[in-house]
C-alpha cells in the first residue's frame, strides 16, 4: 500500500514581471485526508501546484514531499501523481501509447497501462486517438496518468472541470477512497461547492496569499450570522433598528441585520409598534463564507 | 536512466504519424529526382540522348565516373531537409501540445530528456538516411545500369559515400532538435527550416563561390559542411572556383555539422527547455 507523504509549502513566492502570482505561501497538506485548494481563477493555484511539481521554479521559498523537492525524488511518478489543468496530450496519439510513453520514461511496468485505463473506465477507448476524446474522457486520461506509479500523493488541478454528473459522483468517491487508503490528496478548485462534499480540509488563497486554512467546518464560523426582517412600513422599522443600535443594510427582501438574534429584532419591532411581515435567520452557505473570505482579500 | 529516457523518446516518435509521412515523401521525392536525373545524365553519357537535344550542353555534363556518386548523394544533398523537419517537429511538438508537463513529471532531469531526444533523433535521422539512400541508390543505380553505364556499386568508395550519407542525415536530425529548442514555436521553426534550406542557404553558397575569400566562409555553411562530409553533391560539381578547393575535408564537414547541432541544442536548452512550464 502506498504511503502518503506530507506536502509542505514554506514561504513560496513567484513573480511574473511586476505581478506577484504567489506571495509568501506557507501551509502543509496531511496524508489520509482530502484537502481542497481553493481560490478564484487567477488566485495563483495552478502556479503554486506547478512550483510544487518542479515545472515552475519558485522565486523564493520551497515546496516539498516529505522533505524532498520534486526534482530530488528518487521515483517521482511512484511518489506523486499529478493531473494539471492543461490538456497535455498529443491529439494524434492513442491513450494507451500516451500512458506507455510515460510509464517507460519513469521505469514503470507496462502492465500498469491497462490497469490504470481500467481504473478510470477507459479500457474500451485505450486504442483511440486522444484528439477524438471528450473533455470528460481527457480528464479521466489525466487521472489515469496520475495513477501510473500508484503514488502515495495525488495532486489534481481542477479535476471536476468538464465532468458529467456521473463523472463527478465517480471522482468524489475516488478521492475519498484514495484518502481512506492513507494517501495525501490535494485537489484544487475555484468553486467550493464542487469539492465540499469530498474535502476534509480547505486551504483558501486569493491574489496569491493564504486567506484561510483549516477543516471544512471552520468555514462556517467565518461568517457573521444575519437576520432578515421586513415590515410594510420599512422606514419605521429602519429607524427603530437604528435607535436600538442594530447594524443593518438594505436587502432585496428586507433589512439585513448583522450579528443579531431574531428574537431581539422582533422585540425591538414590537416595542416600537412596527408591524413585522418577515423575520428569519439568514441561511448562509459555505459558498458565501468562501466568497466572503476571497473578496475580503481586496482590503489586504 | 538515460537508456530509459531514450526508449521513451523513441516511443514518442513512433506513436504519431509524422515519421512515416515524412519518410514516405522523402522516398518518393528522392527516388523521382535520382531516377530522373540519372536517366538524363546516363542517357547523355551513353549516347542514348543527344546533348544538344537535352539542352544541357556538353559543358555541364559531369565527367565520366562521377555520375553515380552525384546521383547517390541526392539522398543527403537534397533530402537533408526531411531529418531536420523530423527533429524540429519532435521538439516543437512538446511545446505545442504541452506534453512537456507529463514529460518533466516523469523525468524531472530536463537536460537528460533533451540529450535523450538528440540521441534518439540522431538514430532516427540515420534511418531516414537509409530510406533516402534506398531511393537514390536503389532507383538511381537501376536507371544508370539500364543505360549501360557503370553503377560503381562494386567500388568501396561508393560504399564509403553511402556510410557518410547516413552520418550526415543523422547529424541533420540532431540539428533539427537544436533548432526546435532554439525556436520552440512550431510554425516559426518549420518556416525557418524551409526558407533556410530551400532558399537562403543555396543562395549564400552560390554567391560565396565566386571569390576565394567568401568561399572560405561559405564552406562552413551547414549545407556545404554536409556536402563535404558526404563527398559529392550537385553543388561541388557546379562550383566555378572548383569543388575540391572550396570544400572542407569530409571529417571536417562532419565536425562542423556536429558543432551546429551541439550549439543549437545547448543554446536552446537555456532559451526554452529549462524555462518555467506554464
Amino acid at each position: 500500500m502506498p504511503v502518503g507523504a506530507v506536502i509542505e509549502f514554506s514561504n513560496i513566492t513567484k513573480r511574473f514581471g511586476d505581478v506577484t502570482a504567489v506571495d509568501d505561501l506557507s501551509f502543509t497538506v496531511e496524508p489520509g485526508r482530502v484537502t481542497g485548494f481553493l481560490g478564484p481563477n487567477g488566485a495563483g493555484k495552478t502556479t503554486t501546484l506547478r512550483m510544487l511539481l518542479g515545472l515552475v521554479s519558485p522565486g523564493s521559498g520551497s515546496a516539498t514531499f516529505g522533505g524532498l523537492r520534486y526534482h530530488d525524488l528518487p521515483h517521482p511518478l511512484a511518489t506523486v501523481g499529478a493531473a494539471l489543468e492543461a490538456a497535455s496530450f498529443h491529439p494524434g496519439r492513442t491513450a494507451r501509447n500516451h500512458l506507455s510513453i510515460y510509464a517507460t520514461a519513469a521505469g514503470l511496468p507496462q502492465a500498469r497501462v491497462a490497469e490504470v485505463l481500467h481504473l478510470v473506465g477507459l479500457s474500451e477507448h485505450g486504442g483511440q486517438r486522444v484528439g477524438g476524446y471528450s473533455l470528460g474522457m481527457r480528464q479521466r486520461l489525466g487521472l489515469a496518468c496520475t495513477l501510473l506509479g500508484d503514488p502515495g500523493v495525488l495532486v489534481l488541478d481542477e479535476p471536476i472541470n468538464g465532468l458529467d454528473p456521473e463523472g463527478i459522483k465517480w471522482i468524489r468517491g475516488f478521492l475519498r477512497d484514495m484518502a481512506a487508503e492513507g494517501r495525501t490528496v490535494l485537489v484544487s478548485s475555484h468553486l467550493l461547492s464542487e469539492v465540499q462534499q469530498s474535502v476534509d480540509d480547505v486551504i483558501i488563497i486569493a491574489k496569491g496569499r493564504l486567506v484561510h486554512r483549516g477543516p471544512l467546518s471552520s468555514l462556517e464560523t467565518q461568517v457573521a450570522p444575519q437576520v432578515v426582517v421586513d415590515s410594510p412600513d420599512r422606514a419605521a422599522l429602519a429607524s427603530a433598528l437604528a435607535r436600538a443600535g442594530v447594524v443593518f443594510s438594505q436587502g432585496r427582501t428586507g433589512l439585513l441585520a448583522t450579528a443579531a438574534d431574531p428574537a431581539r429584532i422582533g422585540h425591538i419591532a414590537f416595542t416600537a409598534g412596527v408591524e413585522v411581515s418577515a423575520l428569519h435567520r439568514q441561511k448562509k452557505g459555505l459558498e458565501d463564507a468562501f466568497l466572503t473570505l476571497v473578496e475580503g482579500s481586496d482590503s489586504l | 536512466m538515460l537508456l530509459r529516457a531514450i526508449r521513451a523518446e523513441f516511443a514518442k516518435l513512433l506513436t504519431t504519424r509524422i515519421w512515416w509521412v515524412l519518410a514516405a515523401v522523402l522516398f518518393g521525392y528522392i527516388g523521382l529526382l535520382s531516377g530522373g536525373l540519372a536517366a538524363l545524365f546516363a542517357g547523355i553519357q551513353s549516347g542514348a540522348i543527344d546533348p544538344s537535344a537535352a539542352g544541357t550542353g556538353s559543358q555541364s555534363t559531369p565527367p565520366l565516373g562521377s555520375l553515380p556518386p552525384l546521383v547517390y548523394s541526392f539522398a543527403s544533398s537534397v533530402g537533408y531537409v526531411f531529418p531536420v523537419l523530423l527533429g524540429a517537429l519532435a521538439t516543437t511538438g512538446e511545446f505545442r501540445h504541452q506534453t512537456l508537463t507529463p514529460t518533466f513529471l516523469a523525468n524531472p532531469r530536463r537536460a537528460q530528456v533533451l540529450g535523450a531526444k538528440a540521441i534518439t533523433l540522431f538514430l532516427a535521422g540515420g534511418a531516414f538516411g537509409a530510406v533516402a539512400l534506398l531511393a537514390s541508390v536503389g532507383i538511381g543505380a537501376l536507371v544508370i545500369n539500364a543505360f549501360g553505364v557503370d553503377t560503381l556499386l562494386g567500388d568501396s568508395a561508393t560504399w564509403a559515400l553511402i556510410g557518410r550519407t547516413l552520418l550526415a542525415m543523422a547529424l541533420w536530425a540532431a540539428v533539427g532538435v537544436g533548432l526546435g529548442v532554439l525556436v520552440p514555436n512550431q510554425v516559426a521553426s518549420i518556416v525557418i527550416v524551409l526558407a533556410f534550406t530551400q532558399f537562403v542557404e543555396p543562395l549564400l553558397r552560390f554567391a560565396s563561390m565566386f571569390t576565394e575569400a567568401t568561399a572560405g566562409i561559405g564552406k562552413f555553411l551547414p549545407g556545404a559542411a554536409s556536402d563535404a562530409l558526404v563527398g559529392a553533391s550537385i553543388f561541388t560539381v557546379a562550383s566555378p572556383v572548383g569543388g575540391a578547393a572550396a570544400a572542407l575535408d569530409w571529417w571536417q564537414g562532419g565536425l562542423v555539422l556536429l558543432a551546429y547541432a551541439a550549439a543549437a541544442t545547448i543554446g536552446g536548452y537555456f532559451v526554452s527547455w529549462r524555462r518555467d512550464v506554464t
